[in-house]
């Protein structure tokens, strides 16, 4: 059992330290994005140590080969500039690898020593063979924002350099933001069910979830020429409660070719879900197809089938601001009560979100964002709810306060299947109702002297 | 370009010195660096676990700016507050060496207020490779050696040093030697105590396992105490073995080594016939490597050769060229023998060798699944026991689960690689 006591502070102050921190580097965002371009490969300029870690962090979640190239900088590089340990780096990365993109995010030992990349990657291509791949900067100093901000910076970068104008296209864009691979099917799938050719920025649904070597490849992916045309799409579909503060691609889309920008959150529930397929009816010129509805229609099913297990439970939610917000609203939903919503983010948007997913919850729902597990861990001790919902950091506070942890969002390091849960869509919000009532069921049976098999 | 196969600088300083289980150590610098390590390893703590926590000033971009002393100050004061650690370790992150933080001044303005050790680590990433952090790391732990009294400590002693508990191994290495009469005095850094290391210095010997992470503080131990080391490795039959005999022969004592002998032929004959039952399965099938230090490198070529298993791959990350003049010794001919290597390299070996397992580290994994591979963790993330006689039963068995497991039959490797006999049925 752990002995570690933490202050009992309830809003993190940016003056003092983390104790086990609710959020990852911005780099690691920048990196999940760049694998989701079809022979994408991320580069970091900076020390090795980031992209070993980086690596790791997403293999063990993903259980799939990630590759991330690094400027491998040394203490000369540190001190006189990174040009040329960059362009090495390029080099043979291009060579190596054969990549269709090469992704560049920087890093804070880059930023801090003032290393111009763009300026880096003019040099690049000075040097480089022509129809070598093309390159994509973001700039993510891990000491601003969190992976999430990384990853929609990404997101950016990649629309800001290769969009270009041109006749429109029937089709549309969908900015998922930080979804699970399985997730990312499904919406291709729910797209293609209302007829709609559609392109998915970023799309890891094969290259951090494929099948074996040597099996042919199914799932669609997208290219650099498919984000190239971007620009000339009818629509754009942006999922995130809490974008804004920061330029998002969708923005950039509708402000330099025009396309038309609906930002949603991300349809997990039914209501949060109905308003995605409201826009795909708007879009699409077609009612929401036989298929869509039955799944609508069990997943309501479903909700009365078990709602008397989860009516009137606490639950403490924490993670991406985006994913706790569309989770607290869900909850809400089903009758549960989203007590604390807790993220590392700091969007600014936070509070705003949950209020919006849970109306009337301000007062009544702990909202914490710039937050870290530790205060949710003093909130845990002092008034444990019925179940925890996040990612695997949480499962030792968990378990030594007694509270099941039914496990959401990124990283899941402790179990199998992370990249294939579902959670988006009636049959995703479904298949997580299944998995909430499932935690509850299973901790009423271990806590029971009896041992029912029949609940 | 490096692709990341091993760690950075601050990485292995930070997995040395972070098995201290009642030391506690704040990240000096952005969030990222402490995360990525919180809570991954194996390496169990008797006592306190706040090993198990992580810690970080989580700079910010106005620290970057103005200098972020005062935060590592006001954090550092906060965080022992809370936790009361006997002694506080700092790794310094890439940026701390840039925007030129005194962390030193720091440190010890802190020591003095709070009365404990208050130790830097000098591990910004771009600083050097994973054995200038190991370096770096053991310059931090031999601050406290020293610091406490040798009395009563017994002439035939040693300390444990570069073992990190994974799994609790540590402990089944201390009762064999408890059980030959030898005291160990401190285990550094698994399960160890800043008490016990700071009398560590009044032991006989130091054996040093992991050579690549620990060596640099035993080479400090013998110039200023003149304790001399011995390295040594706990995987396998015969380097188990050799670690509790070669500790007995330092010792001239015809007693430890009798009761060596004994325990030796006790474990040894307990798990033979079990090792002989997955040889029968595993004979002939080929195996990669591709693990950290070459020592242990050395003692999986032969603990695979018990298993009758041909190393076709080896490498590692912190080997020295002597390193890999021994492993082209122990290996037969044809092996391929890789430093540092990367994934497309280890890709390609695997597939060219037809390797039916490959040891490695979580990273590996992956790489090896996808090409229908078997995979043995033997990383600092593993959570069983491989050290030891009940280790070498235990790494048997985990090899046999997962060579032998029926799912390969579906993979296209084994479609290839099949021999006709296999396809009726």
């Amino acid at each position: 059992m752990s002995e570690a006591r933490f202050s009992n502070k309830t809003c993190l102050d940016a003056s003092g330290p983390a104790s086990n921190a609710c959020k990852v580097c911005s780099p690691l965002g920048a990196c999940l994005a760049f694998l989701g371009v079809e022979g994408g490969i991320p580069f970091l300029h900076g020390s090795q140590g980031c992209a070993t870690y980086i690596r790791r962090y997403l293999i063990s979640h993903f259980r799939e080969p990630v590759d991330i190239a690094s400027s491998n900088f040394s203490e000369s590089a540190a001190v006189f500039g990174g040009e040329q340990v960059f362009v090495t780096g390029m080099n043979n990365v291009a060579r190596r690898y054969r990549p269709e993109l090469i992704g560049v995010a920087t890093t804070c030992l880059s930023e801090t020593i003032g290393d111009d990349v763009p300026r880096l990657m003019a040099r690049y291509h000075e040097e480089a063979a022509v129809g070598g791949p093309t390159v994509v900067s973001v700039s993510t100093p891990a000491y601003s924002g969190t992976h999430a901000d990384g990853f929609q910076a990404a997101v950016l970068s990649l629309v800001k350099k290769l969009a270009v104008e041109g006749t429109p296209l029937d089709q549309v864009n969908l900015l998922p933001g930080m979804v699970s691979p399985a997730d990312l099917r499904h919406f291709q799938e729910i797209f293609r069910d209302f007829g709609l050719t559609v392109i998915i920025l970023p799309n890891y649904a094969n290259s951090l979830d494929g099948p074996i070597e040597g099996s042919p490849v199914f799932s669609t992916t997208t290219t650099v020429e498919s984000i190239g045309t971007m620009g000339r799409s009818l629509a754009t579909v942006e999922l995130g409660a809490t974008l804004g503060r920061h330029a998002t691609a969708g923005e950039f889309l509708r402000d330099h070719f025009g396309v038309p920008l609906t930002r949603l959150r991300h349809p997990v529930g039914i209501e949060a879900t109905d308003e995605l397929f409201a826009v795909l009816e708007r879009l699409s010129g077609r009612p929401t197809p036989q298929q869509c509805l039955a799944e609508r229609g069990r997943l309501i099913d479903g909700y009365v089938d078990g709602h008397k297990y989860v009516a009137g439970k606490c639950a403490f939610v924490y993670g991406e601001e985006d994913l706790v917000a569309a989770t607290a609203g869900f909850l809400a939903e089903i009758g549960v009560q989203p007590a604390v919503c807790l993220s590392g983010g700091q969007s600014g948007r936070f509070a705003e979100a949950v209020e919006i997913a849970v109306p009337g919850s301000k007062g009544v729902c702990q909202v914490m964002e710039d937050a870290d597990l530790a205060q949710l861990e003093t909130l845990l001790r002092e008034d444990p709810p019925d179940i925890l919902i996040g990612h695997s950091k949480g499962y030792r506070m968990a378990r030594n306060a007694g509270v099941p942890l039914l496990r959401l969002g990124f990283p899941i390091h402790d179990r199998v299947g992370a990249q294939r849960q579902l959670s988006v869509g009636y049959r995703g919000t479904h298949d997580l109702f299944d998995r909430l009532v499932n935690t509850c069921l299973e901790a009423k049976q271990t806590a029971s002297p009896v041992g029912y098999s029949y609940l | 370009m490096r692709q990341g196969q091993h760690p950075g600088f601050g990485e292995s300083a930070g997995v040395c010195v972070l098995r201290l289980a009642c030391r506690h150590l704040p990240y000096h610098g952005p969030v990222g660096c402490a995360i990525y390590n919180w809570d991954i390893r194996g390496a169990l703590s008797s006592g306190p676990e706040l090993h198990r926590n992580s810690f970080t000033t989580d700079l910010r971009e106005r620290d970057v700016v103005f200098g972020g002393e005062p935060k590592l100050y006001r954090s550092l004061v906060e965080l022992i507050d809370v936790h009361q650690p006997k002694a506080a370790f700092v790794y310094s992150t890439c940026i701390v060496g840039i925007i030129g933080d005194d962390v030193k001044a720091v440190c010890r303005r802190v020591s003095d207020e709070k009365g404990i050790p208050v130790i830097p680590v000098e591990s910004p990433g771009f600083r050097g490779t994973k054995r200038d952090g190991y370096r770096a790391a053991c310059e931090a732990i031999f601050k406290l050696v020293g610091t406490g009294s040798t009395e009563g400590i017994s002439p035939v002693s040693l300390n444990i040093l570069g073992d990190f508990n994974l799994a609790g191994e540590v402990w089944i290495i201390k009762e064999y030697y408890a059980r030959m009469g030898v005291e160990v005095v401190a285990t550094i850094t698994g399960d160890g105590r800043v008490g016990d290391i700071s009398r560590a210095h009044g032991a006989a010997l130091n054996v040093v396992q992991c050579s690549g992470s620990m060596m640099h503080l035993a080479q400090l131990m013998k110039e200023r105490y003149g304790i001399p080391f011995m390295r040594v490795s706990y995987f396998g039959l015969e380097d188990m073995s050799e670690a509790l005999y070669g500790v007995a022969r330092y010792f001239e004592d015809d007693d430890v080594m009798e009761r060596a002998k004994e325990l030796v032929h006790g474990e040894v004959s307990a798990i033979l016939p079990e090792i002989a039952r997955y040889r029968e399965d595993l004979q002939g099938k080929r195996a990669g490597i591709y693990v950290g230090g070459a020592f242990k490198a050395f003692s999986l070529v032969r603990a695979l050769r018990h298993l009758g298993m041909r190393t076709a791959l080896v490498g590692s990350q912190t080997g020295t060229p002597e390193d890999y003049e021994e492993l082209r010794r122990i290996c037969d001919d044809g092996t391929i023998i890789v430093d540092d290597s990367n994934p497309l390299e280890l890709t390609a070996f695997l597939r060219e060798k037809e390797c039916d397992l490959f040891i490695g580290g979580v990273k590996e994994r992956p790489i090896a699944y996808k090409l229908g591979v078997a995979f043995c963790d033997h990383n600092h993330e593993r959570k069983e026991p491989l050290e030891g006689f009940v280790g070498m039963s235990n790494f048997a068995k985990e090899v046999h689960a997962s060579v032998m497991s029926p799912v390969w039959k579906f993979t296209p490797r084994a479609k290839r690689t099949a021999p006709v006999h296999e396809e009726v049925a």
